[in-house]
């Protein structure tokens, strides 16, 4: 199918963005890479008065360092996020995930800020920045204000973005000396969306763990924070036994949903597995298992 | 009714000017408004890959593009690679490997080819089952699209071995 007709503007500054955004509201969609909002209108699922496009805003493309925070705008391709050495450096687990969103010819055009603001529960960066427990730099005509993950994401398709506001900027935290990461994803074929993804941080100091973070898409409305089996994780000795505690754990503290894709009880599964198999990697303890 | 916009944009090397409608998309623009009609449209979402394009030197989905966002840009299509002579090689070797029946997806294949080929010169086994997943093919099986891309990519790296002691006395 076509869209249904729209008017559209492309500014090239982000102020001009804002203020259309500040005079539209609602009315207005913002557009960046495009990849899931253009099947949306093609399929007529959703339409608007006014597209505002922001791809010319190139001051919103950007990948730097800012002392210990690694600043990416939102308008940056997930294709160019991938090819980042600042990201493989200072970013490792962004760097493995990103490879696993859609096809190349997908990442060249969808962007990080993008796929965060759309907030597809099975889309792999929302879970990633939720993982990091990173910052999202929201900004109006008015101002700017800093939401962190586990604020910004509201559960299905929904986010802290008001009608005026737009994501500019995603901060995460640098990695640090003893941190390890890893993230796998099961999905039907390369380049699907993931049924379920899991995404790992365990901090190693004198052969504890002692911070994990994870957190997981395609087991809930949105990006979900597996807290109990980092819990249970923190402070102990990684062995197989206590990652796979820690697994049966988040499995059973998750509500996944049933769909086309999977049951509920199919992803708990998935979840548990995954759990395991990423934290047994980010934790030293098996190098096998990761596919790609 | 919706405002009208002028675009200009170099497609296969040549300027064109249009006016279109905002939400025209760019794969029906290239085929019906400038009568390119090798970029063919399966799925409108895409999924299938065979839209692709080269959108300023990137792979990228036509179908998934506004005609208005490329105001200004360089789109090439099958057309501009097969007329230039640059897939010329792919398009022989997915002949020789039997790579298509109904030819639908084929455009597609091939730009996805050429594109994965300009970024991977000398692609593992895995990344061209992984970079060709990127277009879709429901006659073939796949088998005879990997073997034609595997032979391209062979032949590229033998190509590229034999030249390299040419460049170090060129240097």
């Amino acid at each position: 199918m076509k869209p249904a007709p729209f008017n559209y503007r492309a500014p090239d500054k982000l102020t001009e963005a804002l203020d259309l955004l500040a005079t539209y509201g609602s009315d207005a969609k913002v557009l960046a890479g495009g990849q899931s909002l253009v099947p949306a209108m093609n399929f007529r699922l959703n339409r608007f008065a006014l597209l505002i496009d922001i791809n010319r805003i190139r001051e919103l493309e950007y990948i730097r360092i800012d002392g210990q925070v690694l600043r990416i705008g939102a308008l940056t391709r997930h294709r160019d996020i991938e090819m980042s050495p600042l990201v493989r450096e200072h970013a490792p687990l962004v760097a493995e995930a990103v490879r696993h969103v859609a096809h190349l010819p997908i990442r060249t055009r969808g962007t990080i800020g993008g796929s965060l603001s759309h907030a597809d529960p099975a889309a792999e960066s929302p879970a990633i920045v939720l993982a990091l427990d990173g910052t999202l730099v929201l900004q109006s005509r008015t101002g700017a204000r800093s939401v962190r993950a586990t604020e910004f994401f509201q559960g299905m398709f929904s986010t802290a973005l008001q009608p005026n506001e737009l994501l500019v900027e995603i901060q995460l935290p640098v990695a640090q000396p003893g941190q390890r990461f890893a993230f796998e994803e099961v999905s039907r074929r390369r380049g699907d969306f993931a049924i379920v993804g899991v995404g790992a941080m365990v901090n190693l100091q004198h052969g504890r763990i002692s911070q994990a973070r994870f957190a997981a898409c395609g087991v809930g409305t949105g990006p979900v924070r597996l807290r109990a089996a980092e819990q249970l994780l923190e402070q102990q000795v990684p062995t197989a036994a206590l990652f796979a505690r820690a697994a049966a754990a988040a499995a059973a503290a998750v509500d996944p949903q049933t769909d086309i894709h999977a049951d509920a009880e199919y992803r708990r599964r998935l979840l548990a597995g995954l759990v395991e198999r990423v934290g047994m990697r980010a934790a030293g303890l098996s190098e096998g298992a990761k596919r790609d | 009714m919706t405002e009208l916009h002028k675009i200009r944009v170099e497609v296969n090397g040549a300027l064109v000017e249009r006016t279109v409608e905002p939400r025209r998309l760019l794969s029906d623009f290239l085929r019906e408004d400038l009568g390119l009609t090798g970029t063919h449209v399966g799925c409108e979402q895409g999924i299938c890959g065979a839209c692709t394009i080269l959108l300023n030197g990137r792979a990228a989905r036509s179908c998934l593009i506004f005609a208005v966002q490329v105001d200004g840009a360089k789109v090439m299509t099958i057309e501009g690679l097969s007329n230039s002579g640059a897939v010329r090689h792919l398009q022989d070797l997915f002949s020789k490997h039997r790579a298509l029946q109904c030819g639908y997806c084929t455009p597609g294949m091939i730009v996805v080819a050429y594109d994965l080929l300009q970024h991977l010169p000398s692609p593992t086994a895995q990344e061209i089952r992984d970079g060709m997943s990127a277009a879709l093919c429901r006659c073939t099986g796949y088998v005879g699209i990997i073997e034609a891309v595997t032979e391209a990519a062979r032949e590229r790296v033998a190509a590229v071995d034999c030249a390299t002691p040419v460049h170090m006395t060129s240097d």
